[in-house]
């Protein structure tokens, strides 16, 4: 049986302020951040303004910067801060045991809508 | 091993009284049975199994024990007359092998069978020994129990090296101990920030700075891979970057895994713990369970306060008037006297949540809160922690505080003052002669006068009365001074490094250097930010400063680059990069070009341009690729060449006097020496040079930083040209007769603009700043100026001239460049 949640693997693959990404075959790239509080958020790898890859972006308090623009967008919400508007799918995680976890549906979701098109 | 010692009740199955078996003689099982015992004392005969041979004792305070600030007795919980008293039976130092469901039976190690109504559960949890060769030797300890305690203690008196794994509450609290005890301690942590789970960065760091002040040394970051043997006991802990550390004794303290082998054995549901509904019931209804053992509502505890909690509801059900337990709200302080530390709550902020930041450098504090939805969701103070027990009954109860939100920062005292709520009122209401400014010991009466006089902005009271010009701790207070006296007529004064202070870059570069700041979180901390950890204007211009004001010494913080600068290479909109290998001067060879061609095709770039620094830009490269394009080519002899830095990009030339015909001197020579003495330089911002053999000006040397002209006599020297958006044409600084000449006053320019302009500044707009008169004052005046400057940027050069691309590809920060995991749904996987 499959789980509701897929493992990705240990904590400590992602130091504190920094991203890593997680290709989705037929799907969105998802941007897995470890804030300098010791949190975990995952993302779609896009920013909404020009598609910028937020993993590469400047992590500070749960806010990534955007690399291409320095759209500032909120970890826990997806949605751009400040006078900028738009929003990135979040997807949603948890931390087990030193493990991360993305819930199964979310990440296979964009896959699902991307196949029905196709 | 101590025989199994019996108190109490000799006859345990008399009456018609329920049996209740507990098995855990620690701080859970104890305190469960006298909440029943407070309730229905007549209710239960009990028998307590507790795996140490000795009474009941309060762990937490395990650490003071250690630190020789309590002994034993001190902490015992439950007294042997406590059993007696209470009727209860303790079997201790025999531990229960096994639970038999079917007959209601536990059966201890010693063949001992006892049956029971209801059983409880309190077997706590096991110390988490990181699975490393050498973790089994004698020496290396846990600290979980009073026996740990004793090894540790016998280790001490023979004094020597002690290194303790894990840099969490009790590896801390262990650290501490060992330390006073006299022996060496280095504390060796995985993550780069002590406590992370209870701290965020900024307090993580001022608890470092003070433990390294007592003797300790701690190692963040630092991953244990082997514990060293000799002669059959520990002797030292490598780490996985080569480094050993000697050790007579090793302190495990990683974390704990709740305790459930007896439990699951017996077939109770587990996962990380013995799962409990709200009455602390396990999947069998006559089976409790209590403490660090259990996970209720998918949360294991590890702290002692959920225990209170876990333990009221657990007595009200079993003597029948249930209640619920609903989850804790924990909050941690560190036991290691002299050190005043409190966490609680969620600090990760979120939608909709403010931080509320307060430093106080010269005493030592931070203090942060996080507001959400007008409540207090989390608190995190160091150095002054009398408001902790009041940010935590605030939390625990939801309060709204969006009346007290102005003042909430500056505790109880001061928020609950009613109509002082407002900071600006409390600051009104101070009198004349109170003191704003400690450092410059300037009045309240002094400041009002200053800003009567005539200071409408911060900076103008700074410059003119001194109030808050050194350390800047009392900046809000006289922000709160100009609000007050001139209301809406403030000006606003020189442009701050960001939002997350109030201190302009001047300021910054100034106090980095009078006060030997040499990491981010102590600039923060010594100049008040009011964010926790930043933002992402301040920490790559921080960064660039301290690696400015410390060469050598500094070490750089890639989370606080720029994503090109992290990368080496220039992102491009399609998340892909561009690569652009160094040609010195301009100059290139069959061999570089064969090897740019081969990466062109072997990597499928779609497109190479020629820039205008005159360099070869490989496009369409993916962030994977990158080291495996370093490589091949390094493997040519290229090296960075840094087009995607606040650095020196290219040194452009023309061909000079070895082939044109016009050319006075040999530009392409010179433009080959500048590059080699000025390549891998951090700046301000990005620096372009460029060298032409005769006024003609081919290489465009006057919309350049530094540009040289070269002429029969010599060579013009002109700085602070711009293509970009706004052309500037260079001013000319000086003239020199000899090539030497020239590349010592590049040398010397180029540490000047390092050193004073702010980030993200050209040297156009700092020129224009600054005006060429002092660039020239701070080049010319002093007739050694020149060579000092030139002196401090070649000793800084010495460490910047290290290929970035060689070490990547070489592995290291591998992961920069790799995925996390790929995602391949099942009708992908062929």
């Amino acid at each position: 049986m499959i789980g509701d949640w897929l493992d990705i693997g240990p904590t400590d693959q992602i130091a504190p302020g920094n991203a890593r990404t997680l290709p989705v075959r037929g799907g969105e790239e998802i941007a897995v951040f470890h804030t300098m509080d010791n949190q975990f958020y995952a993302l779609v790898n896009k920013c909404p303004h020009k598609q910028g890859p937020l993993s590469q972006g400047i992590v500070h308090g749960n806010v990534v910067t955007c690399p291409l623009h320095n759209w500032n967008i909120s970890l826990k919400t997806g949605e751009a801060l400040g006078d900028d508007e738009g929003c990135v799918p979040t997807i949603p995680l948890k931390v087990d045991a030193g493990r991360i976890y993305l819930l199964r549906e979310a990440v296979v979701a964009k896959r699902a809508a991307v196949a029905k098109a196709a | 091993m101590n025989a199994p010692m019996t108190f109490g009740n000799d006859n345990p199955g008399s009456g018609t009284r329920e049996r209740l078996v507990v098995i855990g003689n620690g701080m859970a099982g104890c305190r469960a049975v006298e909440e029943i015992l407070a309730r229905d004392p007549g209710r239960y005969s009990i028998a307590i199994f507790g795996a140490e041979p000795r009474v009941n004792y309060n762990r937490i305070m395990l650490s003071p024990v250690l630190a020789g600030e309590k002994a034993f007795d001190d902490i015992v919980i439950n007294t042997a007359e406590w059993y007696e008293e209470n009727g209860i039976e303790l079997i201790s130092g025999d531990p229960v092998d096994q639970i038999d469901r079917a007959t209601q039976t536990v059966i201890a190690r010693s063949g001992r069978v006892e049956p029971y109504d209801r059983l409880l559960i309190a077997t706590g949890s096991d110390p988490f020994i990181i699975p490393v060769p050498g973790s089994k030797l004698p020496g290396v300890v846990t600290f979980r129990d009073l026996d740990d305690v004793d090894k540790m203690l016998a280790a001490a008196d023979k004094g020597g090296n002690a290194v303790v794994i894990g840099g969490g509450l009790l590896g801390l609290e262990a650290a501490h101990g060992l330390n006073l005890r006299g022996m060496a301690v280095t504390v060796i942590h995985l993550m780069p920030t002590l406590m992370e789970r209870q701290l965020d960065e900024a307090a993580g760091y001022l608890l470092k700075t003070e433990l390294e002040s007592r003797g300790q040394v701690i190692l963040t970051g630092a991953d244990t891979a082997e514990i060293v043997e000799k002669d059959g006991h520990v002797a030292g802990v490598k780490l996985k970057d080569g480094r050993e550390i000697p050790a007579d004794i090793v302190v495990m303290a990683v974390g704990i895994r709740p305790a459930t082998a007896l439990a699951k054995a017996a077939g109770l549901e587990v996962e990380r713990g013995i799962m409990v509904d709200d009455h602390m019931i396990t999947s069998d209804p006559a089976i409790m369970a209590v403490g660090e053992c259990v996970q209720h509502r998918g949360t294991c505890y590890g702290l002692v306060a959920p225990l209170w909690d876990m333990c009221r509801a657990l007595a009200d059900h079993a003597t029948d008037s249930p209640s619920g337990y609903e989850g804790s709200v924990t909050s941690t302080k560190l036991k290691v006297s002299g050190i005043d530390l409190f966490s609680a709550g969620d600090f990760s902020g979120g939608d909709g949540a403010e931080d509320i930041v307060m430093r106080d450098a010269a005493r030592g504090i931070y203090k942060r809160v996080i507001v959400k939805d007008d409540k207090l969701v989390g608190a995190v103070l160091y150095g002054d922690t009398a408001d902790g027990s009041w940010y935590f009954d605030l939390l625990k109860k939801g309060e709204d505080v969006s009346d007290i939100r102005d003042a909430l920062i500056f505790g109880q005292a001061f928020a609950s003052g009613g109509a002082l709520a407002d900071p600006n009122a409390a600051v009104a209401a101070l009198s004349d002669d109170a003191e704003i400014c400690g450092c410059n010991g300037v009045s309240k009466g002094t400041v009002v006068k200053t800003i009567q006089g005539g200071a409408c902005s911060l900076d103008a009271v700074r410059s003119q009365c001194k109030a808050s010009a050194s350390c800047g701790s009392c900046t809000g207070l006289v922000e709160s001074l100009l609000k007050i006296t001139l209301g809406d007529d403030i000006q606003s004064g020189p442009k701050t490094v960001c939002k997350c202070t109030s201190f302009s870059h001047d300021d910054v570069r100034r106090l980095i250097l009078e006060k030997e700041l040499k990491a981010i979180p102590q600039v923060m901390q010594e100049l008040h930010w009011t964010t926790p950890d930043g933002c992402s204007s301040c920490r790559p211009a921080l960064n660039y400063y301290l690696l400015c004001a410390w060469p050598g010494e500094y070490v750089d913080d890639q989370k606080s680059r720029f994503v090109n600068e992290r990368m080496h290479a220039n992102i491009q909109k399609d998340g892909t990069y561009s690569v652009v290998p160094r040609m010195w001067g301009g100059l290139t060879n069959p061999k570089e070009l064969r090897a740019i061609a081969d990466v062109v095709e072997k990597y499928n770039a779609p497109m190479v341009k020629v820039t205008g620094g005159q360099r070869l830009d490989i496009f369409g490269i993916k962030k994977e690729d990158l080291p495996a394009v370093w490589a091949d080519l390094n493997a040519a002899g290229m090296v960075s060449g840094h087009a995607y830095g606040k650095s020196l990009r290219t040194v452009k030339t023309c061909v000079g006097s070895e082939w044109c015909r016009f050319g006075t001197q040999d530009s392409t020579g010179l433009g080959v020496k500048l590059e080699q003495m000025t390549w891998g330089s951090w700046m301000p911002h990005k620096f372009k040079i460029a060298v032409s053999g005769c006024p003609r000006n081919c290489a465009e040397a006057t919309i350049k930083d530094f540009g040289v002209v070269c002429v029969d006599s010599g060579y013009e020297l002109h700085v602070g040209g711009n293509g970009g958006i706004k052309v500037r044409a260079t001013d000319l600084l000086c003239k020199v007769a000899t090539e030497q000449e020239a590349m010592d006053v590049c040398a010397a320019f180029t540490q000047l603009y390092r050193e004073q302009a702010w980030y993200l500044e050209r040297t156009a707009p700092w020129i224009e700043r600054v005006g060429l008169d002092h660039v020239k004052q701070g080049l010319f005046d002093d007739p050694e100026a020149v060579a000092k400057l030139a002196a401090r940027f070649r000793y800084s050069q010495q460490f910047m001239q290290d290929d970035p691309w060689a070490k990547r590809a070489a592995g290291e920060d591998a992961e920069l460049h790799q995925h996390l995991a790929e995602v391949r749904p099942l009708e992908f996987a062929q």
